[in-house]
């Protein structure tokens, strides 16, 4: 690696103009798919993720279905032209391994024991990726979840922090994750300040550990603010328009 | 009876010891179980190491090949973490590709050696965007009974310990190999700790039956010299911010202990 | 004790409705002494109970409810039904036909066959087996014509309306046979086409506004509208 690429400058700049600790922009729709149980839409810098739920509703394979509550079922899986070089059709191993943090983390959210003998079906589709597309996964999973009229126990809020260019940063993009020297992905689930989703790589020492941690769960408090008005957002607009036809006669 | 009936009397019953600072096995709740390292132990691998924590087995071999590096790193050599659920290992495990746990564990494993830069890639680099040594490392589950992850990473570094690279040669461009061994250069020694939640405590190295009853799984490595390469949650709890600090606090400690075992065997 | 919301209002997953001394309704729930609503809805507070309105949500089966169902199989003593729901119901032949069922004699298909719609009761459903149904009450049995409507199971008691008043009021105006599922499903019939078309809009009317004030003033108003009453 003999290029060196400044990821933070003199004036504590990003590559992307950001501040230290500014999220990147994040536009979020509920409701976007017409056939899904649920679905949702996150805009998050360059990441651009759908998700959608099916269910709850019979389990395939049937063998896998517990008597006792449903079972959530998630696939994470990336567009081979999503990235800057195509990436084949096939589950890689990190969609494997992603498709398991995020269900682990979207579960404890969930009233599960509700629905026996069921299954919840989520699939993430990420369109582009740009870093964080786990933490964003989660997030637009939560509103696919409620949109799907699901009853949880409250939203679940994702973003990651880290070290970039020597700094502690919130929500790494690509090239802060690739270059940089440790990123924290967190998944949060504000009312019970419960840690749900929580993987580490780079090199920090405890203490920076922390300090990503707390970042993290700062940009993930954030979030939650968004993912609540997105919710409400269809809802207010139509009931606004129609009390105010109500009003002018 | 279905396992799920056993699971809830035998969750009481562990869950109980644990609130009073026990585990049904003795153990204190930061303790790790007998832990037995024998390196070298496949003379065909290029590397190898069998690891007991208790009654889990796990084997993991190295094997060096040649090949081409990463279109995005031109310039290092290729580490490949690989783990295998054999069927031998628990009546749980079936033959075939391998499934989310399997593929977790390796990835987690590979991000304890590569994070810590455990091997110098640049160094394993032979004609750079072309040809570089390929350090395949395969994690071989023999036995579960708990914890696999640690005791992968353990038996992933103690492998890599006693691995040899071939000697080689430039001849007209083409790499030729010559009679000879080189050890493998080590710059770290990553070691993992995974931690239990079982009603609410946290309890180190858990084994099967503890794992069949927690909530979350917190899997924390440290390098030598003290610093975070890797984390990992697992399962379907929750953790706190608190705990998770206090968690790496402790596997700090732990992670110095078992360290000492591989770097002296 | 304090509640954090206006009636009525719209209140997302994990939003705290109240704190003391309440009761969780439905779609809310209760962790310590704190309210949580459970579902995106409408809150409503009712002396101690707090619940949610819910603005979407899927068919979860009640013994006692009238629900809208479409034969998906025939079996050996009875047919799967699909009710909209997470759960495939069945439908016993001893529950369909008024006399005993005699596998022999009986072709089961020429009774009720894959593709038929019924309206039916839900006579049986727990947690450890699936809903069971029958059509051997008076006004139950095989759907024959009209036109099926989907919508969220949540906008059912809105499209009933307070002791039926939406219902009565589409029915009289619409001159249409409105039949309504608790599942969600609902049959328009009548023997004008142009009837079950608006009484199609005023339906999916509800549905969008459910969560609105003054919505029974203003499906009337449309309705009329369209019929060129107005």
């Amino acid at each position: 690696m003999s290029q060196k690429i400044v990821l933070v400058d003199e004036e504590g700049k990003r590559t992307d103009g950001r501040k230290l600790n500014e999220l990147r922009p994040i536009k979020l729709k509920v409701g976007v798919l017409s056939n899904a149980d649920g679905s949702a839409y996150i805009e998050q810098g360059k990441n651009k993720i759908l998700a959608a739920v099916y269910g709850p509703r019979e389990v395939h394979p049937r063998h896998l279905a517990l008597p006792d509550r449903a079972i959530l079922q998630c696939r994470y899986h990336m567009a081979p032209f999503s990235v800057e070089e195509r990436k084949p059709p096939q589950p890689s191993r990190r969609e494997v391994e992603l498709s398991k943090v995020i269900r682990e983390a979207l579960e404890p959210a969930i009233f599960l024991d509700k629905f026996p003998r069921t299954s919840i079906d989520l699939f993430i589709e990420v369109l582009q990726a740009d870093g964080g597309t786990r933490g964003a996964g989660v997030t637009v999973a939560s509103l696919a979840l409620a949109d799907a009229g699901i009853p949880m126990r409250d939203l679940v809020a994702a973003c990651a922090a880290g070290k970039a260019g020597g700094q502690m940063v919130l929500d790494l993009n690509d090239i802060e994750d690739k270059e940089g020297e440790a990123d924290v992905p967190v998944a949060y689930m504000l009312n019970s300040n419960a840690v749900a989703l929580l993987q580490m790589d780079g090199l920090l020492t405890i203490e920076e550990f922390k300090q990503a941690i707390d970042l993290a769960l700062d940009g993930c408090k954030q979030i939650y603010v968004l993912q609540k008005e997105a919710l409400k957002a269809k809802y207010l607009a139509i009931k606004e328009e129609a009390e105010e036809v109500v009003e002018e006669e | 009876m279905t396992s799920i009936m056993v699971s809830r009397i035998r969750k009481k019953q562990i869950a109980q010891l644990i609130t009073s600072g026990k585990r049904l096995d003795d153990r204190g709740l930061a303790d790790w179980r007998p832990v037995q390292i024998e390196t070298g132990v496949i003379e065909k691998a290029e590397g190898s190491a069998r690891v007991r924590l208790g009654r889990t087995e796990v084997m993991a071999g190295i094997k060096i090949g040649l090949g081409e590096p990463f279109s995005d790193r031109p310039n290092d050599g290729v580490l490949t973490v690989n783990s295998e659920f054999v069927p031998i290992a628990s009546p749980e495990f079936e033959a075939g590709p391998p499934g989310e746990e399997s593929m977790e564990l390796a990835r987690v494993v590979d991000r304890g050696v590569r994070e810590s830069k455990v091997i110098d890639l640049e160094k394993l680099c032979i004609i750079p965007g072309k040809k570089v040594f390929v350090v395949f490392v395969d994690i071989y589950v023999l036995n579960h009974d708990g914890n696999l992850i640690d005791a992968s990473a353990l038996a992933t570094l103690a492998a890599l310990t006693n691995t040899k690279v071939f000697k080689y040669e430039m001849k007209d461009g083409e790499v030729e190999i010559k009679p000879g061994f080189e050890a493998l250069p080590l710059r770290n020694f990553p070691i993992a700790v995974t931690f239990a939640d079982i009603s609410g405590k946290l309890v180190v190295d858990p084994w099967l039956d503890e794992e069949e009853v927690m909530d979350a799984r917190l899997t924390i490595s440290f390098d030598k010299d003290g610093k975070v390469c890797a984390v990992q949650k697992g399962g379907t709890g929750t953790l706190s911010p608190e705990q998770i600090i206090e968690a790496a606090k402790t596997a700090k400690e732990k992670a110095e202990e078992l360290r000492k075992l591989v770097v002296k065997s | 004790m304090p509640l954090f919301y206006e009636n009525r209002q719209i209140v997302a997953p994990g939003d705290l409705l109240a704190e003391g001394d309440y009761l969780a309704g439905h779609n809310a729930y209760r962790s310590d002494a704190k309210i949580y609503a459970s579902r995106l809805g409408l809150v409503e507070y009712k002396g101690r109970l707090v619940q949610v309105v819910a603005l979407n949500t899927f068919y979860f089966p009640s013994v006692g409810d009238q629900v809208i169902g479409k034969i998906t199989e025939v079996n050996l003593h009875g047919w799967s039904v699909d009710i909209n729901s997470p759960y495939i119901a069945n439908l016993k032949a001893s529950e369909a036909l008024d006399r005993p069922f005699k596998p022999q004699r009986d072709e089961l298909s020429e009774i009720l066959d894959i593709g038929d719609l019924i309206l039916a009761k839900v006579i049986t459903f727990d947690r450890t087996r699936d809903p069971s149904l029958t059509i051997r009450e008076p006004d139950l049995g095989k759907i024959t014509h009209g036109q099926i409507v989907r919508v969220s199971p949540a906008k059912i008691p809105r499209i009933i309306g307070r002791k039926g008043s939406m219902i009565s009021m589409l029915k009289k105006e619409t001159r249409c046979n409105i039949t309504v599922g608790q599942n969600g499903l609902i049959i328009i019939a009548s023997r004008n086409r142009e009837d079950e078309r608006i009484a199609l809009l005023a339906i999916q009317k509800i549905e969008q506004e459910a969560h609105t004030s003054g919505l029974t003033d203003r499906v009337t108003e449309m309705v009329r509208k369209e019929r060129g009453d107005v």
